[in-house]
């Protein structure tokens, strides 16, 4: 890791030249955090849509899952890590992604199942006359007719993902998190702020992306 | 069995209950850092939002605000923060609190928004002045989801309120940073049951306080506030 003498009274907010001198260094934690995003959400998503369709059916089941992943939600994620890391390890992806998975499945469980309860009476009534078996159903009428409110909780969901990435720096990961932790350990801080607007940035482009996604992907979404 | 054995012995040991790092010390510190920063939050942002829904101006601003919010990494304002003001409570207080603002607009915009435009009609008919009308009709109303909003940025602020330890504050997060540091597992693991407790007594507490301040017949009418807040997570 590249390193440098501080304590100078002049260090401005970027200096350019470590900057250009360490591109690499920096695509290397952007990749970093791409990957744990990628795997936080796409774990929460695996796990959310399979629960939600459940929990939508079943009212108890659904007290059940909300409840306890609302109350695991409320923990903050240094707790979470520190509880972990003696049984799965420092600076490892599971401890990284245990926390970050069970938030996310919290944030998208809810959409999932407030859209399967907003899918109109009149169109399951419509699907079941028309011979819908209640498996094609749920996956060809009500499923679609809730993506719009689960790709809502998937850019919630991407943005709190990616600036909680940063917070893995204490267990030694942390994507751009790493520049933060560097630039508090030699007060400097170029690294610095170049995480924190690059994990600011990086949230904004992926929330536009999703937002671009959905409206391709989901002509029949009215609303963002 | 033996990391347990390891933690309830931390508990249970005098030593950790007394003193500048005692488990009493520790908790005022983060309690008192969390609440001067929610009242602060709280103090800019509830006018704001409360003027901005009661107007219906700038909506765009009020709800993409907490959308702004989260993106903000919270360990990276405390660390900018720590090297603008340096030692102390100040940069603690002056991160969270801007990580507490957001939110609490948010929702207090929408809070002041969902009042039922006939129910401010009937009100104006009745002779209610505007800032009557506010105090005593809408405010009222709205009451569930400001507060909502209250406790999302309070249980936020006490999650990021342990990451004060990295930037050599106090608080429950010393067992935690302290304990890496020390490969103190034991201590690592107390810290952290110790901040899950906190964060949950704040959830509850703040629910309660919810309860008491919502008047009874407007809680029959409402959703749960619960349900329609916007989940909030920086920490």
């Amino acid at each position: 890791m590249p390193s440098r003498l501080f304590l100078d009274a002049e260090d401005p907010w970027v200096n350019w030249d470590w900057l250009l001198n360490h591109v690499p260094y920096v695509l290397d934690a952007l990749e970093q955090h791409l990957v744990l995003t990628v795997i936080a959400v796409v774990g929460g998503l695996a796990i959310s849509i399979p629960l939600g369709l459940l929990a939508h059916r079943a009212p108890l089941i659904r007290l059940v899952v909300i409840g306890g992943f609302g109350a695991f939600y409320t923990i903050p994620s240094l707790a979470v890590f520190a509880l972990l890391v003696p049984f799965t390890g420092i600076a490892t992806t599971t401890t990284a992604e245990i926390p970050l998975i069970g938030y996310n499945v919290f944030i998208l469980l809810r959409n999932v199942v407030v859209g399967l309860d907003a899918v109109p009476r009149e169109v399951l009534d419509a699907a079941d006359g028309m011979g819908y078996r209640p498996r094609a159903r749920m996956l060809r009428v009500e499923l679609p007719l809730a993506l719009p409110a689960i790709f809502a909780g998937l850019r919630v969901a991407t943005v709190s993902t990616i600036g909680l990435i940063t917070i893995t720096a204490v267990i030694g990961l942390g994507g751009l998190g790493q520049l933060i932790n560097q630039g508090l350990q030699e007060n400097f801080r170029t690294p610095l702020v170049v995480a924190t607007l690059g994990s600011i940035a990086l949230a904004l482009v992926a929330d536009l992306a999703l937002s671009a996604g959905q409206r391709f992907a989901l002509p029949w979404s009215r609303q963002a | 069995m033996t990391i347990l054995g390891s933690v309830w012995q931390w508990f249970t040991n005098p030593a950790n209950w007394q003193g500048s790092n005692g488990i009493p010390t520790r908790l005022l510190e983060h309690v008192q850092l969390s609440a001067e920063s929610v009242l602060i939050g709280a103090l800019i942002a509830l006018p704001v939002g409360i003027v901005l829904g009661h107007y219906g101006r700038f909506g765009n601003l009020a709800i993409n605000i907490s959308n702004a919010g989260r993106a903000v990494p919270s360990f990276g304002i405390l660390v900018i923060a720590f090297l603008v003001f340096g030692l102390g409570d100040l940069p603690v207080i002056v991160a969270l609190t801007a990580l507490a603002i957001p939110p609490m607009i948010t929702n207090s915009y929408v809070a002041l928004r969902e009042v039922d435009p006939d129910v401010k009609e009937a009100a104006r008919g009745m002779g209610y002045r505007e800032l009557a009308q506010l105090l005593r009709v809408e405010l009222p109303l709205a009451v569930p989801l400001i507060m909502a909003g209250i406790r999302s940025s309070a249980v936020q602020v006490v999650a990021t309120a342990t990451l004060a330890a990295l930037i050599a504050g106090g608080g429950f997060g010393r067992y935690i940073i302290d304990g890496f540091a020390q490969l103190n597992d034991a201590m690592t693991i107390a810290g952290a049951i110790l901040v899950a407790l906190l964060a949950f007594a704040t959830e509850v507490g703040l629910s309660g306080l919810e309860r008491l301040l919502v008047p009874h017949g407007i809680r029959l009418l409402m959703a749960p506030a619960v349900r329609r807040a916007a989940t909030f997570k920086v920490a």
